[in-house]
């Protein structure tokens, strides 16, 4: 029998690093340039509780809707709300225990998170305070310590990253520095940072996850990673597992997996791949995760220098979602043939060819008008992050779009676009992490607000800067509607 | 209206890509010799 695929769970975390932000693409390159950004970047770090108290992260991980968000006063750095790390969807991690779990993603030998017995006993004493994560504690007590050996550079001269946490050294972050790893940009101590990050932080989401949804680990079919970073060696940089090496962390025995790329739009490509293998009857549970970007930290670090304010982007960003069969009251995606909202090839470069293709021919197939969706979830970075950076925000720019797509297909009239912008449409609330950012923050929320019968219909806009691959000059977009369920 | 005029296009993916800048342009006679579209997020 042919099941409806819902989501059934998500998860949303974030992660405080303020010591890996100079690790970010921008600080990197800048600090390279002028060494003395990295102290103006130390200077402008904000405290683990201010990150806690910060309206936006409280919104991105359930405490707060999008629409109370709405109703707190810019500057959201001044006017906090709550300051609770723990979430409705997940929670704020702080840096030391993140790192616990770096030191837990790293399998390989000798180690490319070098630590001491003294900061070894400190990350399993973090992790094992932690209600929800000290089970990796004690996998972490069964590390043997990392005494650095002798074939092994002096840290300090070798172009190993410095870690450190509350003033304090927590060891150093290598390449890959067996003979089969050097010489190879692919595997050095930044790439590889990165790519653990996303790791770490892919694997606190799907524990969050399978936390919420109460199941053990083992009962995960298939796993699909839609992070940011392109693992692999100088032979074949990109070329996955991410998916499973979460999956591993995590003890999804009985899971096999893929990565999924489509830049920003990854996540969405995900749910819906997912949502089609649940459909096709292939697997029961497949878990879409995504993991952190250690590059997008910091990116736009310059404009809080020159306004005088804490460095915003200082935290990654995880998600997990659970995408399974049809049970009576998860929200519904919407997978009948033309549903999901794609952009070919050929569509064209123009922003009105590409909402035709993904936001008004996908409702045309559900025989819906743009009227007929209660709300709509686009591109939901935080405004407070773009606006001090000068590009603006990013949400309400994509909601004029979709309110005048509405106009041209004569679905609204134009004297209503601002009062329709105003209800289907709510403020950015995700760090500028890309693909995290891209429509899935609101899947949290509009599970809660259909459970609750304030809402019954919402479509995901997600779009992907392809061009950036200098392969081609097209962007994508993908888009979804879930639906509550009707048997609710 | 811009017919001899040479152009340079800075777009962007959330606003107005370069693309339908350039678009435009040459519809009013610009020569474009430079075009990028950045993404912010």
């Amino acid at each position: 029998m042919v099941t409806t695929p819902v989501i059934k769970n998500c998860s949303y975390c974030l992660v405080h690093v303020p010591d890996l932000v100079q690790y970010g693409s921008k600080p990197r390159r800048e600090i390279i340039e002028n060494p003395s950004s990295k102290e103006s970047i130390a200077h402008s770090l904000r405290s683990y509780n201010k990150a806690c108290c910060y309206p936006p992260n409280q919104t991105f991980v359930g405490n707060l809707s999008p629409d109370e968000l709405g109703n707190i006063p810019r500057p959201w750095f001044e006017n906090e709300a709550l300051c609770s790390a723990k979430g409705k969807f997940g929670e704020i991690l702080d840096q030391k225990s993140f790192y616990g779990l770096l030191k837990l993603a790293d399998v390989l030998n000798p180690p490319l998170f070098a630590v001491d017995d003294t900061v070894l006993a400190r990350l399993r004493e973090g992790l094992a305070a932690h209600p929800l994560l000290a089970g990796f504690a004690s996998r972490l007590a069964a590390i043997p310590q990392d005494v650095h050996d002798h074939s092994r550079q002096d840290p300090s001269r070798s172009s190993a990253l410095a870690m450190r946490s509350e003033g304090k050294s927590c060891g150093w972050f290598y390449g890959d520095e067996r003979a089969e790893g050097k010489g190879d940009d692919n595997l050095g101590p930044y790439t590889l940072l990165e790519n653990l990050c996303t790791k770490a932080s892919g694997a606190l989401a799907l524990t969050w996850l399978l936390h919420r949804e109460k199941i053990n680990p083992e009962k995960i079919d298939f796993l699909i990673s839609c992070g940011e970073e392109a693992c692999g060696d100088r032979y074949q940089r990109g070329g996955g597992g991410m998916a499973k090496a979460i999956g591993e962390m995590c003890g999804c025995t009985n899971a096999s997996g893929m990565d999924i790329k489509n830049f920003c739009a990854a996540p969405a490509s995900a749910i819906i791949t997912a949502a089609a293998m649940v459909k096709a009857g292939l697997y029961k549970r497949v878990a879409v995760i995504g993991g952190g970007s250690l590059a997008k930290l910091g990116m736009k670090f310059q404009s809080f220098l020159e306004h005088g304010i804490p460095i915003l982007d200082d935290c990654l960003a995880s998600t997990a979602l659970l995408i399974s069969e049809d049970d009576g009251a998860s929200p519904i995606i919407r997978l009948e043939p033309g549903a999901v909202g794609t952009v070919p090839a050929g569509a064209g470069f123009s922003d009105e060819a590409v909402f035709r293709h993904y936001l008004l021919a996908p409702l045309e197939s559900l025989g819906l008008k743009c009227t007929d969706i209660d709300r709509y979830a686009a591109e939901l970075h935080n405004p407070e992050i773009m606006e001090f950076a000068g590009s603006g925000d990013v949400a309400s720019k994509n909601y004029r779009k979709i309110a005048a797509m509405a106009v041209l297909a004569k679905q609204l009239e134009k004297s209503g676009m601002n009062a329709w912008i105003e209800r289907v449409g709510m403020p950015g609330f995700a760090p500028t992490q890309g693909h995290i950012p891209s429509a899935v923050p609101y899947i949290g929320h509009a599970m809660e607000a259909m459970n609750r019968g304030e809402i019954k219909r919402v479509m995901f806009l997600a779009r992907a800067s392809l061009f950036l691959n200098r392969c081609t000059n097209l962007l994508d977009g993908v888009s979804f509607v879930l639906e509550r369920n009707p048997r609710l | 209206m811009l017919t001899g005029k040479k152009v340079i296009v800075f777009g962007e993916r959330d606003d107005i890509s370069g693309t339908t800048v350039s678009t435009c342009l040459k519809a009013a006679g610009a020569e474009i010799v430079y075009e990028a579209t950045a993404c912010f997020v």
